[in-house]
Order: structure tokens, then sequence, then C-alpha cells
């Protein structure tokens, strides 16, 4: 096990900074998700620590060893595509064992990783079926076999779950997060899916155009957001902005209720909302609509009620809303940095 | 304003008219011509005279008898394999030098190219010279770089006869051989390549145990054009060797020519053209079906 280091790493492609002097420290064991949208650099990060990638400038440390110039196969890690890119042609258990083959393992040691590897995900009785004879979760299984089985100091899982349907991903979530804990190995994961984002990484590293924002818990990232992009990337739906002489103020949709909501005495922050549509969603309401000081623009924000808020909402008229002061963040209107 | 149909819109007309003269050209320049061999190699019909003799099998009890039939026989299977053998090797490593970024890589393009362009006896007639008994350039640059020691008669002894054969059949097939291996590697999927990279696969590992078998298909297509081409050209080994030292290096299609054209007995010369067919069929469906059965990926 080890941890991995990133120091100054940049990676041009011509004019495009892909990847722009990133420093970031994955600690021994911990589960990294890099969250970003697409085009902001995370695959591109995650290439670089596989090796796949050169990085331009910058150093690359896996377990204390500089890494930056040692090919994939000498860097102790495993990865996982978003495709799983199986060998089409071989079959499961080849698959497994393509790396140890590699590794020139003695058949039998061969033979009995790949049992074992296959019997911790259950998959053992499709060891001789052929990629396209299985489902997407059933590959997703054996991609993670395979990466398994080389007993790699870290894992690289690029958007693993990105191809499996909604319902499965739930499931495949937990397996994953259960998998990780019982073996402790240090997880790099890149998704931009936030639910994934936070429901899986011990930390998350918040990445935009090609630049770390943020690193910190599941908890802080959301609860503490160190700019608008952070803010409004991380949480569904994203945090609303209002304009506010020169500063910017956030508040989360699920905070955002109607003011005799709250009891009597809690400090607020009180708004006009003009209500244009309701969303019903089942477990929760999105009320759309504008909130306006009567001066500036009207700002366009959501408001998340959940069922247990009864109040009819009429759309078309303006109702009072209000936010509870504490769950206010200011963030500066140039530079969308968080103010203290 | 009319609602009638046109001819255009009657797609059942027009499907019939517009496949007629594709149809018109199978049948008249490949069927007929196709049904005449086979009717001729059953015939004692000769180049001299319009008489039209029903022969039975006599032509083929005949040729099986002559030993340079036989021998064209064996020398059609030696050229057809051993040059596509060389294809195979040449063509998979040229695509992988072409698959890496080089300056110039775009005219290397278009000189691999070239030999498949340059008409096939164009081509033999310079390498008669390359293998010509006196001044073959072969020879002279062995010689100089101290590897030859006597002389080497390339197209004077049949073994190395055969082996010139092989070189400049290799030599023609080859471009496309490159150009079909080259589509195949664009089309193997990058990340199963990089998956291979990082399970810790070198580069021969890599080619042996994924890329070569990927390709598969897409070698095979190439192969079975190769054994089309190369086992039914007349014009290289007629222009290199004319069949000899000795009628030894006659193909098929050169002996069939000599005897049927040249020696005016059409039925013989027939009989041994359509030996070709039943060989060339089985080729077809085995390729066809090694490419079926190793189609991987999405089904």
């Amino acid at each position: 096990m080890a941890g991995v280091e990133i120091r100054h790493l940049s990676k041009r492609f011509g004019g495009l900074h892909a990847v722009d002097d990133v420093d970031l420290s994955i600690r021994e064991g911990e589960f990294l998700v890099l969250l970003g949208p697409s085009g902001c650099g995370k695959t591109t990060l995650l290439r670089m620590i596989a090796g796949l990638e050169q990085p331009t400038t910058g150093q690359i440390h896996i377990g204390g060893e500089r890494m930056d110039d040692a090919p994939p196969r000498a860097r102790g890690i495993a990865m996982v595509f978003q495709s799983y890119a199986l060998y089409p042609h071989r079959t499961v258990s080849r698959n497994i064992s393509f790396p140890l083959e590699a590794l020139g393992l003695p058949r039998a040691a061969i033979d009995e990783k790949v049992r074992w590897a296959a019997e911790m995900f259950g998959i053992g009785r499709y060891l001789d079926r052929y990629p396209r004879q299985l489902s997407g979760g059933e590959r997703q299984r054996v991609a993670l076999c395979r990466a398994l089985v080389r007993d790699p100091k870290v894992f690289l899982l690029d958007e693993p779950l990105a191809n499996l349907d909604a319902k499965l991903r739930n499931t495949a979530r937990d397996e994953l997060k259960r998998f990780q804990r019982r073996i402790k190995t240090t997880t790099v994961y890149v998704t931009h899916d936030q639910v994934e984002a936070m429901g899986l990484g011990d930390r998350i590293a918040v990445m935009d155009r090609g630049k770390v924002r943020q690193v910190g818990t599941p908890q802080e990232v959301y609860e503490e957001p160190v700019d608008t992009f952070v803010a409004t990337f991380v949480g569904q739906p994203p945090m609303n902005l209002v304009e506010l002489q020169s500063a910017l103020l956030g508040f989360r949709p699920e905070h955002f209720l109607p003011r005799d909501h709250f009891a009597a005495g809690e400090p607020l922050q009180s708004f006009p909302f003009a209500v244009r549509r309701v969303e019903y969603l089942g477990s929760d309401r999105y009320v759309y609509g504008t909130v306006g000081d009567g001066a500036g623009d009207a700002a366009t924000v959501i408001a998340k009620l959940p069922a247990t808020v009864g109040k009819t909402i009429p759309e078309g008229e303006t109702v009072e809303f209000a936010v509870p002061r504490r769950a206010l963040h200011y963030f500066d209107g140039a530079s969308g940095v968080r103010r203290p | 304003m009319t609602h009638r149909r046109r001819f255009a819109d009657r797609e059942d007309l027009l499907g019939i008219a517009m496949l007629t003269p594709a149809l018109a050209y199978v049948l008249l320049l490949v069927g007929v011509p196709f049904v005449l061999a086979i009717v001729l190699s059953f015939s004692t019909a000769t180049a001299g005279s319009l008489s039209f003799g029903w022969a039975g099998f006599a032509n083929y009890r005949a040729i099986l008898t002559d030993p340079i039939f036989r021998r064209a026989l064996a020398n059609t299977a030696i050229v057809t394999i051993g040059s596509q053998v060389l294809v195979v090797v040449l063509a998979t490593a040229a695509a992988q030098v072409f698959r890496a970024a080089f300056h110039g890589k775009r005219t290397a393009r278009f000189v691999l190219l070239l030999p498949w362009a340059v008409p096939v006896s164009l081509a033999a007639i310079a390498w008669t010279w390359i293998f010509d008994s006196t001044f073959s350039v072969i020879n002279w640059t062995l010689k100089v770089a101290g590897l030859l020691h006597g002389w080497l008669y390339w197209l004077g002894e049949p073994a190395l006869a055969l082996v010139a054969i092989i070189i400049v059949q290799a030599w023609r097939i080859f471009p496309f051989a490159t150009v079909i291996v080259l589509a195949g590697l664009a089309s193997l999927p990058q990340d199963v390549m990089e998956a291979a990279i990082v399970d810790g696969a070198g580069f021969w590992r890599r080619l042996f145990y994924v890329e070569l078998p990927l390709l598969l298909p897409v070698v095979a297509v190439a192969v079975l054009f190769g054994v089309v081409y190369t086992a039914t050209d007349l014009g290289v080994v007629y222009i290199l060797t004319g069949g000899g030292p000795a009628n030894t290096t006659h193909v098929l299609p050169t002996l069939a020519f000599q005897r049927g054209i040249q020696g005016a007995d059409l039925g013989q010369g027939a009989a041994i053209a359509v030996f070709l067919l039943p060989f060339l069929i089985v080729v077809a469906i085995l390729m066809l079906r090694l490419a079926r059965h190793s189609e991987v990926g999405s089904r």
C-alpha cells in the first residue's frame, strides 16, 4: 500500500492546459474521487498517474518513489476503464489471468489467484464465458477482478459505473465501497457524477479547467465550497446564487423554504419569491422562480421542498420565502471566491 | 398536378432497371466464359479448327498423369502459401511502423502503395533485371557485403526461381495487405490496448496475445484476397521465367496458357485452368468461416 504525491503536475495538448499545475496528496488507503465536468482534466490526471500520458512538467510519486518516468507496468497500479476494456477474444478466466501471465507466475498460482478473485466478486460461474456473453454489471466485476489480482499499490478507476443502468449503479456503488474498505488499497476514482463522488469518496478533489479547485471530505465540499464553481457543481439542484451589492449570496435549495415554515426567533434572510412553476417529484417538490430586490436583475432560483412541507405553492404568485442566516454563503462578486 | 406514380417512384421497376447492366456484365463477361471453360475442359476442341468433340474426362486424366502439370500444381500451392506467409509477416510489421507518427509518413505511405499501382507486367520486367544472371543487383550487393561467395542464378535454378517468384508475388500483394491491416489496427479499441499496457504486457505479448487475435478477421480477409490474386496470376511467372527452366516453375495459369493457347489444345488448357476452381472455393469458404468465427466484441 502506498500514497500518491502529485507535485506541480501539468499536461499541455498544443495550446490547451488539460492539467494545470496540480498539487495533490492522496493518503495511503484513501478513496479519493476526482470530480469535475467533462473536459476538466480529471481523466488526463488519472492517465498520467497510470503512465498512459506523459506529463509536460511536474512529478508523480507513488509509495514514496518517483514514478513519472516509469512505464505503467512498473508503477504498481491497476486501472479499470469506463468501457471495462476486457479482452473480447479471451474468456473471463483468461481475462483475469492476463496480468498474472505477464508477470510470469506459474500456472497453478495463477489459477488459484483467479479463483480467489472471482469468488470475491461472485463471478465464479462465469469463468469460461466470453465478455460478450456477460451483462454490463458482470463485465464491470470482471474488470475489477482483473485489476485486483495484480495486488496493486493503487487502484485507478475511470468512471467504472457510467455504463451501468441507474438501478444497478446504486448496488455497484455500495459493493465498490465495501470492497475498497475491505482491501484498503489506495484508490483514485474519476467521475462527473457528484452523487457517486459524495457517496464513495473519503475525500473529493473538485476539478475545473485543469485546476483542482477544492480538496475535502464530501461534507466540507458541500457545506463550505471555496468558490462559486464548487458551490454550483456539487449539489442537485445546484446552489442558488443571488447578487447582493458587490457580493454573491449563495444558499442551497433545501434551505430555501416558505417563511412561515421556520420557528419564530430564528435569524432569517427573507426573499419575495415569484413562483413560476412547481415540479412534483414524489419525495420532493422543486419550485422554480425568481427573487429580486426590485432594483437589479431578478435571479432565477430553485427551492427544494421535502414532502414534509405540506403548504400549497400557487404558480404565478409571489410567496414569502426565507433562508436561515447560518445557511448563507458569501462569495466575491468578481472572482467568485468564498468570503469569510 | 398529377397524382400518378412516376417511374422514379416505382421502386420495383427502378430496382430491376438499375440492376440489369450489372447483371448483364456479370453474366456475359464472367458467367459465359466460366461455363465455356468448363464445357471446353470436357471437349477435344483445338484452336485451329471449329470441330467440337466430347472427350469426357480424358483431358483431366491426361493432365493428372502429366508430371509437368503435377509440378505446376505443387508450384501454385508453394508460391501462394509462401508469398502469403511473407505478406502476413511483412504487412503486420509495416502496419506497426505506419501506426507510429513520424515525419514524411504520408510520402512513405504513398511510396508503399506504389507496387500495387504498377502494372504487373512492367513490374515483372523490372524484376527480371533484378534477378538477371549477369547484372543481378541482389548478387552484387551480397557480394560487396561479403555474404555471397559463389553466384546465384536466380531464374536459372528451379528452386531459386521459385523463391524469386514468391518474392515478386509477396512484393505485389504486400502493400494492399498493409493497408488492410492498418485499417484493422485503427479499428481496434484503444482502451483494450491501454488495458494491456497497464496489465504489464510488453510489446510482443501485446502483439501476439491481444493485437493479432483481434486482427485475425482482418488479416484473414487480406490473405483471402492475396490467395486469389496469387493463385490466378499469369503475368509474374510468364514474364519472369516463362515456366522455365525446363517447365519446372509453371503454375496452373501459365501452364493452361501454354497448353491451351500457345499449344492450341483448348480442351486440356481449359481443364488445367478449371482445376484451380475447387481449390479456390475451399480457400474462400475456410477464410470466410475463420473470419466469422473470430468475430468478437459487439456481438
